[in-house]
């Protein structure tokens, strides 16, 4: 099977670096993990501040390389026509990747306040907050790759056949580039600069994303199902309201209690309740389309990942959002294990098994065949198995912890210190590592899936 | 979906709901930033206070700790450590500066910073605005 556009197959780097950035971020995952009870492990050469940057960061580099790889796959197939310019896609990909890795690097050679101040951080203040902790240079650089990527991306789209899937792809790219432009204010006030941080971090993952996400998944849908574009269009319009609807007005669930209004609380908890409604209609919609498919495609795994998409980011951004968005239980939870249960299955459910998705579609198609042999077939969905249950457990198990930590820490009568706390959650922590390890050979199997043989299937 | 429910309908849903909440959106941020004088404890950051922070930023403190809730929940919560450390600037200060370089044996250990007199009194100062921001109460107790 051949590319029905030439310019498609510039998404394979993309999606290359992606995957390869994904196992450097697990590494780090692991390390973290077992520094939670093994204290003192890679210390000081590799403290835990700076192990969390290089996890959060490359999660978010990898992604958006999945992401970008994606477009590039997607957009001129809906648009029926090449990319605008392969060159600057290839350009591009170079310069995000040269700049992603030397971010991350330094993290790891340079102590974080001595880059700060190589990078001139002084004049330019913008190091040193919660995943955006890129030197101002380095968030220069995203930004110049952001607007040339979506130069590349609209002038295609807009030349070119405009679909729903591509419209609505375009404008969560669009409001990406757009919101992460709050990643340049930093004022002194801590109340305004959490205030707007959450302009791009909650923007993100909980509004523009969604729109990302559903296309992509939309578009992999139609592939793998040949149902009628007009049924999925509709699902997609629906489903990407009622994530901005609810989302936008929900960013209120995190403004409880960082010295921001009274009636946050009560917006925030309204509408960040209805945050999962979005994902749900995401879960009917796949089994629905997939329930009414007109044809077997070949790409078994696509169709497994797809379907796990939607049901995964259900659980991990609808359920466990909601277990801790009601302000009075937040009053409790805020801060705590139970935050890092949700943000590791919802990032997982949503986006990493989105970014594979679209992957595990396209790839076998970049290779010259409409899906892979039936034994890599099989090597992924078990690499999708062990993934997909290691990550429930992670956050079964920081769950657990969580829990307990509200009610020693917060909830009983004679509160304990933190640190004290954390010591009686050894258990489930030691637990959360060993289904991290379990992800890990998950990711590990999923890798030589790409490099598994067999017979060729027809298409 | 039935037929009755057309893709235009569902076109106008998506295009009129995420624009009018949207616009509620800045309308809510814009009631919100004049409204924050009252609850920020904006009078308390003096120069000593904005440099504290930057120290903070500077040293990624935010990666092992939270700060009103958000951070890495790695080390103790730090909104609330100037009423925690019996309202004394000078103990957040000799706990910061008191920590080894090589860590503690098979425990977590914040690392040795290396900070000076200005740096430690611009975080400690910092952290004491930071306790004066109104939170709604929030953490539930002392231990954050």
């Amino acid at each position: 099977m051949k590319l029905k556009y030439e310019s498609q197959s510039v998404a394979k780097l993309y999606f290359m670096a992606a995957i390869g950035l994904f196992v450097g971020q697990i590494i780090f995952g692991v390390i973290l993990g077992l520094q939670y009870v093994w204290g003192d492990f890679l210390f000081p050469a590799i403290p835990f501040n700076v192990a969390r940057m290089v996890h959060t960061n490359l999660l978010i580099v990898w992604l958006l390389f999945g992401f970008m790889g994606a477009a590039y796959y997607l957009v001129p197939e809906e648009s029926q026509r090449e990319l605008y310019s392969t060159k600057l896609a290839k350009i591009l990909f170079w310069i995000f990747l040269i700049a992603g890795a030397a971010i991350v690097a330094s993290y790891l050679l340079i102590p974080y306040a001595r880059l700060a101040e190589l990078t001139g951080n002084e004049y330019f203040p913008t190091m040193g907050r919660e995943f955006l902790e890129q030197p101002t240079i380095g968030k220069v650089g995203i930004v110049v790759v952001a607007l040339g990527f979506l130069f590349n991306i609209g002038m295609t789209i807009l030349s070119g056949r405009k679909t729903v899937i591509n419209m609505i792809l375009l404008t969560g790219l669009a409001g990406l580039a757009l919101f992460f432009l709050f990643a340049f204010y930093v004022p002194d006030n801590l109340v305004l600069d959490k205030y707007f941080w959450w302009f791009v971090v909650h923007l993100w993952v909980e509004g523009v994303w969604e729109l990302i996400l559903a296309s992509l998944l939309a578009f992999v849908l139609i592939k793998v199902t040949g149902v009628d574009r007009e049924l999925i269009e509709k699902w997609l319009y629906i489903i990407v309201a009622m994530a901005l609807i609810s989302g936008l007005i929900g960013t209120g669930h995190h403004f409880f209690y960082i010295g921001t209004p009274d009636y946050w609380l009560w917006l925030g908890s309204i509408f960040s309740a209805l945050e999962p409604i979005p994902f749900f209609m995401l879960t009917l919609f796949a089994f629905n389309v997939v329930n009414k498919r007109r044809r077997e495609h070949p790409n078994k795994a696509a169709t497994l990942w797809a379907l796990g998409t939607a049901v995964m980011s259900f659980l991990g951004a609808g359920v466990w959002g909601f277990l801790h968005t009601l302000a009075p239980v937040n009053y409790y939870t805020h801060g705590s294990q139970i935050t890092a249960a949700h943000g590791h299955m919802a990032f997982y459910g949503a986006y990493v098994m989105v970014v594979l998705t679209i992957i595990s579609y396209a790839m076998p198609i970049m290779r010259g065949r409409k899906a892979n042999p039936m034994r890599a077939q099989v090597v992924e969905m078990w690499s999708f198995w062990l993934m997909t249950v290691g990550m429930v457990f992670i956050t079964l198990f920081l769950t657990g912890a969580g829990i307990l930590q509200v009610y020693l820490q917060r909830l009983t009568d004679t509160p304990l210190p933190f640190m004290v706390v954390q010591e009686k959650l050894a258990v489930f922590f030691w637990m959360r590592e060993a289904a991290g390890l379990v992800f890990l050979i998950g990711l590990i199997i999923y890798v030589i899936s790409f490099f598994v043989k067999g017979e060729e299937i027809e298409g | 979906m039935k037929e009755t429910f057309t893709k235009g309908m569902a076109r106008n849903i998506y295009y009129g709901g995420s624009l009018f909440f949207f616009l509620a959106f800045i309308g809510l941020t814009v009631d919100t930033v004049n409204k924050l004088p009252k609850t920020d404890n904006r009078e308390a950051i003096t120069e000593v206070v904005a440099f504290g922070k930057s120290v903070w930023e500077k040293n990624d403190c935010v990666g092992c700790h939270t700060l009103l809730g958000e951070g890495a929940y790695f080390a103790p919560e730090l909104g609330n450590v100037y009423m925690r450390f019996g309202k004394s600037t000078e103990a957040i200060k000799a706990f910061i500066k008191s920590r080894p370089v090589d860590g503690i044996p098979g425990r977590r250990s914040m690392p040795q910073f290396n900070l000076t007199e200005e740096e430690l009194e611009g975080l400690a100062q910092f952290l004491k605005y930071a306790s004066g921001i109104d939170t709604h109460n929030w953490p539930p107790n002392i231990q954050g």
